[in-house]
């Protein structure tokens, strides 16, 4: 063995390195080719070696070869081989070689599968990084399938330089496979929080650039985004989010509203010229989607137009450019406050740089008034005539035409100088516009009637010049010119000066040099001057000038007749033959002036574009009537060649049928793939033959038959071509009048607004091109025929395929992943193949809604028990069995069947209960509009309703500015039973849910009503043993005759005041009347009173207590400061009513403000967690418990329950917990217990406030 | 996105090309042709952004450029990346590989063009910027490179005339990379035909003091 390596090394000694070969092609400059030709016949011969370093050197000179553009793929097998060497620096070598050179053809890719994944897991991180790397640049839609699960793994790895290439590479994976974005997206958005800036970085990214193509999917997560902005400090992932809110604002203009103050902020602090750009392009964004006036919107717009000003005075180009660049997007709406830079972007069009000058130029479209138009225009030609390049003078040339042809010619006050400027722009050598300026000359001359004159003496003098434009510039568009101008000289022949002359000019030999549509037209238009001299001669005794008009025609048309192109050959012998007839009659001295003109009579009138949509369907055509039957279901149909399919039945492409095919060919393709993909002796097809079996679905792929009904309609007696003319008139006449009725309001308005316009008729109003007559027909085909307009995307295009609603993953709401679509895990392959049909059908329709089966759900939990093998059984059983409760109440309640989310383990997500889909969409309606938390402020009398509903809007509100929160997952709801009749203060829903359920342990109820919902608490639900009832409310005072319990909650909306309730229970037989509650107020604490009332005044309880029944009363107090317990001194007075008499009572009590009752349950992200504590500013303290002896979820219940704490994570035996005071402290707790020992160890902005709050967390435990 | 990546010199003959979406090698040529077309006739002082005129994507892609001396770094973007950014990120690029074959000439570029791609693979992923941290590129691929080394130690030790040839081959030359050890650049040299060492060192030299370093020329400009 070690001979033959040594052997294989010497043999190599004399083989030609990278660096080899470079020299060697450097040295070979006369013969490059040949040189080359013959290393890579040494390559082949070193790949042949068994020596998997002389094979990784051989591939290693390939990818340099592949730069040079030699075609390597027949080496994609060796590469293969080097890719799986287990030496690092070979498997660098053949990755680096196979993402040069492999794509989605690329037969071996398939081999690699294995490979890939083996190296994915490899515990070396570099061997991982580099096949992530590769694996970006040829990921397959199989690949993507295939390795998608071991990709997301890896998402969590431990590494951040894996961590962030997982992430990255995702957004490949979702382009090739897009089934797996939904299982993917919890964790991707996880990775928004990540620690490491790098992995924050790539999931920013990622998301954006899924987020860009399809923006409304992703605005739930603009809370987040918005955090991120304004917590981070990295300028690029910065630039991503605000280059993705610029996206996410046309969508949601309150978004908007909300950024327009950090990015103001941001404008004004950055240092970095790429951020203020990217601030102001977004902030520009916001204001055009804000269409209202906002009352700073003027000032918003001043300064970014200001700061943009700054860039484009700033001497280096760049800035200039996207200065200019924005501003051009600020001209679109507020076009005004760009005007006022008029005198910079002139001077920007003198810039020697080209892109600058093309900014500007851009700009110079808003700029324009009728007063300073021509001078404007006048500037444009000087640089017109300067410019050496095509590209920019063509970019001038299109310019100059959309600025004076902008809202219909606005300001256009001399139509004679458009029509010259038009003519001198026909002097441009070698411009592609030449059909962009015959439409204008075209569109002008019809619509202007006034400028007819003009216009044909101007037309003639350019078809007399004809010479000087095909002369030198046959190939390219120029000559289009003479199209319009052929036309206007013929249709309008009546104001030519000189007819003859003209005719002379259109039928010179040089015309059949011409693209052979101008040759028709010139035929075409020839016979119009010729109707026209004749008319202009009728009258006149001496007939020679009209039979030299004939004799004209008779000599040059035959060279037209012989002409290639059959359009020209065909009007030309049509026209020839007439003349002819009309030359014989004019020897016989027939009057026949009149006859010819009527071939041409009546006057063209512009047809708008959208005209067709609105003629009717005739009765009785149904489109989508099959014309033969449906094609047989048949396996082969799918390889019928196209052409047949199409020829048989051209009109059946509705988009119905269409869409069951394409569902159909999917389905069968996903089926055949599979079968590819199991066959090892497969070879993929060819690229081509693929993308012809792509294209069959398409609507417009499928060619339609035009079929022109004006020509089958025959009028006896007249050449063709004229046929044509005649019926198209005849047609339009007919559309006019139809169209009349409809546009009469429409055209009514336009005109108001028009300069020259009063002269021209009523048709011209319309904005149309009526030149374009071959246009025009195939628009007027009475079938619509042409594809509508509302198909904008690209059916190719990748992500129109990631358009896929993730709002509902995240809050676990309406549509939790469904068993099809988790991603495949290569261990469950076996239990694949046995899945049903049916099922296979789902998975690959990803917005499958149908409720799932029972069947379904059980397999689904035993993958997920593979899945989470670092669950615990016993949590996993319990899951099982509270996610089987829940499915029942899903189903009861929502009549759509859901599931919980799988993700909720792996995302420290909670499972709820299944709510409306409008819950998750009120959480951002709530973020956006920031507005005050409204108060429930309405007696709910009978609690029924409150619980029917788990309330998500009320529990989602928080105060205001709070981060975006978790919907109710924090939230205890319990049905009850409770009949009390209560007196509701001002009280937040949740509260009081809570305050119900404790007070029916006060009153020893059942806990856990049976039929109620019971969804998960901070996840300590979960565990078997079920907790033991617990309250809050402790005694207050007693006697003989009445005992008092309280509680005391925060006051959400208010930072300064808590909710004390008191519920009397009435102990004695008696009547209890006349309750009042007084307290005496201290420094600190004081009890709201009734306006008013004096500060000693006594509060009257607004009920009576029969003989023993109990009831609630709420106080409401105000406190200063919250960092300390306190106690407060009060009386209870009342009146104690029996048959026989009644007596008046007293009771003293001592209402102890705990700090605890200053803390509101508050559920907290663990990212979001964890930031806040590495932030820094929080002051840590720390307690020890001995000997509690209950289990550590009860341990964490009775944190959660007496002391207003949420569960943020808990992993065994340690648990993170989070709450907020009423005045916004936070305090973060991690509580760990070994042996009957507990650790809390604590942190919160506020010592003091912790102290007290742990004192009490201590004696809670101290009494049980 | 980024669609593509070209570096070509001042004649237009690439040095590196790394395109994130496929074409076939004949377009690929076509395309660096046409850049270099583009590019080549821009003046030194005019914005580094260019659009249009494209094989590569539409009007949503732009070409956005810097010239290093000999050098032409292209990067080809949509339009969900900052302009700016990308420029950044190229004077990242050009640092890094500065640091990494300490003052790199084009000859480095030349020569190890499969390590230029090692390192630009640590900023760039599949069309995404991966990382923009100089220090972390530059610790990551160092630590590659140590990597491959150690592989081949061993053989050091037993057969001096395999890990000779193994070094030939160009894979322990990495001590370029590694700024520490500068004698492994020289030995290397010492493996080349007289003739054309001489050339190379001759010609790197002049290269050098023509200040030919692209960063040189950066900071000049800038």
């Amino acid at each position: 063995m070690a001979l033959k390596i040594v052997k294989g090394s010497i043999d190599r000694m004399f083989d030609k390195n990278l660096q080899d070969l470079v020299r060697g092609i450097r040295n070979h400059k006369e013969d490059e080719a040949k040189y080359i030709s013959t290393c890579i016949d040494e390559i082949k011969q070193e790949l042949k070696q068994d020596n998997i370093a002389v094979k990784a050197n051989a591939v290693c000179k390939l990818t340099y070869l592949q730069m040079l553009g030699y075609d390597v793929s027949w080496a994609a097998f060796n590469i293969v081989e080097v890719m799986s060497s287990s030496k690092f620096t070979y498997k660098r070598i053949g990755y680096l070689a196979a993402s040069q050179c492999f794509h989605e053809s690329t037969d071996v890719i398939m081999l690699t599968t294995n490979q890939i994944r083996k190296d994915l897991s490899s515990p070396n991180q570099y061997d991982t990084g580099v096949a992530l790397t590769g694996l970006s640049c040829f990921v397959t839609p199989d690949l993507a399938r295939d390795l998608a699960n071991d990709i997301m793994t890896l998402m969590s790895h431990t590494k951040p330089y894996i961590r962030k290439k997982a992430v990255l590479i995702m957004y490949k994976v979702f382009l090739k496979y897009p089934e797996s974005l939904r299982p993917a997206f919890p964790r991707l958005k996880e990775k928004l929080e990540d620690p490491d800036p790098g992995v924050q970085s790539a999931a920013v990214n990622v998301i954006c650039e899924l987020a860009r193509r399809n923006p409304k999917n992703y605005l739930s997560l603009a809370p987040l985004f918005f955090k991120l902005m304004t917590s981070s400090t990295n300028n690029w992932v910065l630039i991503k989010i605000i280059k993705l809110f610029g996206a996410l604002t046309p969508l949601e203009p309150r978004l908007g509203k909300k950024l327009i103050e950090p990015l103001t902020n941001l404008i004004h602090s950055t240092s970095a010229m790429s951020l203020l750009y990217e601030c102001v392009n977004t902030v520009i964004a916001v204001l055009i989607s804000l269409s209202s006036g906002m009352p700073n919107h003027s000032a918003s717009i001043q300064l970014c137009v200001q700061k943009l000003r700054i860039l484009i005075e700033d001497s280096d180009q760049n800035l200039k450019y996207l200065g200019l660049l924005a501003m051009s997007k600020i001209l679109k709406t507020h076009p005004k406050s760009v005007q006022s830079h008029k005198d910079l972007i002139l001077q920007c069009l003198d810039d020697k740089d080209e892109s600058i000058r093309l900014r500007a130029l851009d700009l110079l479209y808003g700029m324009v008034s009728k007063k300073n138009l021509m001078e404007i225009v006048k500037k444009l030609m000087l640089h017109v005539d300067k410019a050496e390049g095509t590209t920019y003078r063509d970019e001038l040339l299109t310019k100059i035409i959309d600025i004076c042809s902008q809202s219909n010619y606005q300001y256009i006050t001399n139509f004679e100088w458009y029509i010259s400027i038009l003519v001198e722009l026909t002097r441009l050598e070698g411009t592609r516009h030449g059909h962009l300026i015959a439409s204008q000359m075209l569109d002008v001359a019809i619509r202007v009637k006034a400028i007819r004159v003009f216009a044909v003496a101007q037309m003639a003098t350019l078809l007399d010049n004809a010479h000087m434009l095909t002369g030198n510039t046959q190939r390219n568009g120029i000559c289009e010119v003479l199209y319009a101008a052929a036309w206007i000289c013929g249709e309008f022949s009546e104001h030519l000066e000189n007819p003859m002359e003209t005719l002379e000019a259109m039928l010179r030999p040089k015309v059949a040099t011409l693209p052979g549509h101008i040759q028709a037209v010139y035929v075409q238009n020839a016979a119009k001057l010729f109707a026209t001299v004749l008319k202009s001669q009728e009258g006149n005794t001496d007939s020679t000038t009209a039979q030299e008009a004939s004799q004209l025609m008779i000599d040059r048309l035959p060279l037209f007749v012989q002409s290639a192109n059959l359009e020209v050959q065909e009007r030309a012998s049509c026209i020839l033959q007439l003349v002819k007839y009309i030359q014989k009659l004019q020897q016989k001295d027939v009057e026949v002036s009149e006859e010819v003109c009527a071939l041409f009579a009546g006057e063209l009138n512009p047809v708008a574009p959208k005209a067709q949509k609105k003629v009717p369907i005739p009765d009785g055509l149904d489109l989508d009537a099959w014309i033969n039957e449906p094609p047989s279901e048949s396996e082969s149909e799918d390889e019928q060649p196209k052409a047949i399919f199409s020829k048989e039945e051209p009109k059946h492409s509705r988009p119905r049928h269409t869409e069951v095919d394409e569902k159909e060919l999917a389905r069968r393709r996903e089926a055949r793939k599979q079968e590819q993909a199991n066959n090892p002796f497969y070879i993929k097809a060819s690229p081509s033959s693929q993308k012809v079996y792509q294209e069959t679905p398409g609507v417009e792929h499928i060619p339609v038959v035009q079929i022109d009904l004006s020509v089958p309609l025959k009028v006896p007696g007249l050449p063709m071509s004229d046929q044509y003319v005649k019926l198209e008139e005849e047609r339009r006449q007919k559309e006019r009048a139809e169209k009349k009725k409809k546009d009469k309001k429409k055209r009514k308005e336009k005109r108001s607004g028009r300069g020259k316009k009063h002269d021209s008729g009523p048709e011209s109003e319309e904005d149309i091109t009526p030149a374009h007559m071959v246009d025009i027909v195939t628009e007027e085909m009475p079938e619509n025929a042409l594809p509508s307009d509302d198909d904008e995307r690209d059916p190719a295009d990748p992500h129109k395929a990631l358009d896929i609603d993730l709002d509902n993953l995240e809050s676990a709401g309406k549509r939790p992943l469904a068993d099809s679509e988790k991603l495949p895990v290569r261990s469950h392959r076996a239990a694949e193949v046995l899945k049903s049909p049916a099922e296979d059908e789902e998975g690959e329709n990803v917005s499958s809604l149908e409720p799932k089966k029972k069947s379904s759900k059980e397999k689904r939990e035993k993958k997920k028990d593979k899945d989470k093998d670092r669950k615990k059984s016993k949590e996993e059983k319990k899951k099982k069995k509270h996610k089987h409760e829940e499915k029942e109440e899903a189903d009861l309640l929502c009549g759509q069947a859901d599931e919980p989310a799988f993700q909720s383990e792996e995302t420290n997500e909670v499972v709820t209960p299944p709510t409306s889909t409008s819950a998750d969409v009120s959480d951002l309606d709530f973020w956006l509009s920031n507005a005050p938390v409204p108060s429930n402020t309405q007696e709910a009398a009978t609690v029924a309703a409150a619980e029917a509903a788990p309330a998500p809007g009320a529990i989602s509100v928080t105060t205001p500015d709070s981060e975006p929160e978790e919907p109710k997952d924090t939230e205890m709801e319990e049905t009850k039973s409770s009949k009390h009749k209560k007196k509701k203060q001002k009280r937040e829903k949740e509260d009081k849910e809570k305050k119900k359920k404790k007070k029916h342990h006060h009153h020893h109820h059942h806990h856990g009503d049976k039929g109620g919902e019971e969804s998960v608490q901070n996840g300590t639900v979960e565990e078997e043993e079920p907790l033991p009832p617990m309250s809050n409310y402790c005694l207050l005072a007693e006697n003989s005759y009445i005992k008092v319990a309280y509680d005391i909650q925060g006051n959400l909306q208010d930072g300064s005041q808590v909710v004390v309730s008191v519920i009397f229970e009435n102990k004695c037989d008696s009547f209890l009347k006349s309750m009042e509650f007084n307290v005496l107020d201290s420094l600190n604490s004081k009890l709201q009173r009734p306006e008013g009332s004096g500060p000693h005044d006594s509060l009257t309880i607004p009920f009576q207590l029969p003989p023993g029944v109990s009831n609630e009363a709420r106080f409401v107090f105000t406190v200063q400061s919250i960092i300390m317990p306190q106690k407060l001194k009060g009386t209870l007075t009342f009146i104690v009513k029996n048959e026989e008499s009644s007596t008046h009572e007293k009771l003293d009590f001592k209402l102890h403000f705990t700090c605890t009752s200053y803390l509101i349950t508050t559920p907290c992200y663990s990212d979001a967690f964890a930031k806040l504590l590495e932030s820094g500013d929080l002051k840590s303290s720390s307690i020890r418990l001995e000997g509690v002896n209950m289990p550590f979820h009860h341990l964490l219940a009775r944190i959660c329950f007496h002391h207003h704490f949420s569960v943020v994570e808990r992993i065994d035996s340690c648990a993170s917990m989070y709450s907020r005071s009423i005045q916004g402290h936070h305090v973060c707790l991690l509580v760990k217990i070994s042996s009957q020992t507990v650790s809390v160890d604590a942190k919160c902005d506020e010592p003091t406030l912790l102290g007290n709050v742990l004192d009490e967390i201590k004696q809670t435990f101290s009494q049980c | 996105m980024i669609k593509a990546i070209l570096i070509f010199n001042n004649h237009g003959k690439p040095r590196l090309s790394k395109f994130y979406e496929h074409f076939n090698e004949d377009i690929e040529q076509q395309i660096i042709r046409e850049t270099f077309h583009l590019v080549s006739k821009r003046d030194e002082n005019v914005c580094n952004f260019l659009e249009g005129g494209m094989l590569i994507g539409g009007s949503d892609y732009k070409l956005i450029y810097r010239h290093y001396a000999t050098l032409y770094f292209v990067f080809c973007v949509d339009s969900s990346e900052s302009e700016l950014g990308i420029l950044d990120l190229i004077q990242v690029f050009v640092e890094t590989l500065d640091k990494c074959f300490e003052n790199v000439c084009e000859l480095d570029l030349i020569f190890h063009v499969d390590k230029v791609h090692h390192i630009l693979a640590e900023m760039v992923m599949g069309g995404m910027v991966l990382e923009t941290n100089m220090n972390e590129i530059i610790t990551q691929v160092d630590l590659q490179n140590k990597m491959e080394k150690s592989e081949f130690f061993p053989f050091f030790s037993l057969f001096t005339d395999v890990y000779l040839s193994v070094y030939q081959a160009g894979q322990v030359d990495t001590g370029r990379y590694c700024r520490s050890t500068c004698s492994c650049r020289i030995s290397c040299k010492e493996h080349e035909p007289p003739g054309n060492a001489q050339k190379h060192q001759h010609r790197r030299h002049k290269h050098k003091s023509a200040k030919f370093t692209f960063l040189q020329v950066a900071t000049a400009r800038s």
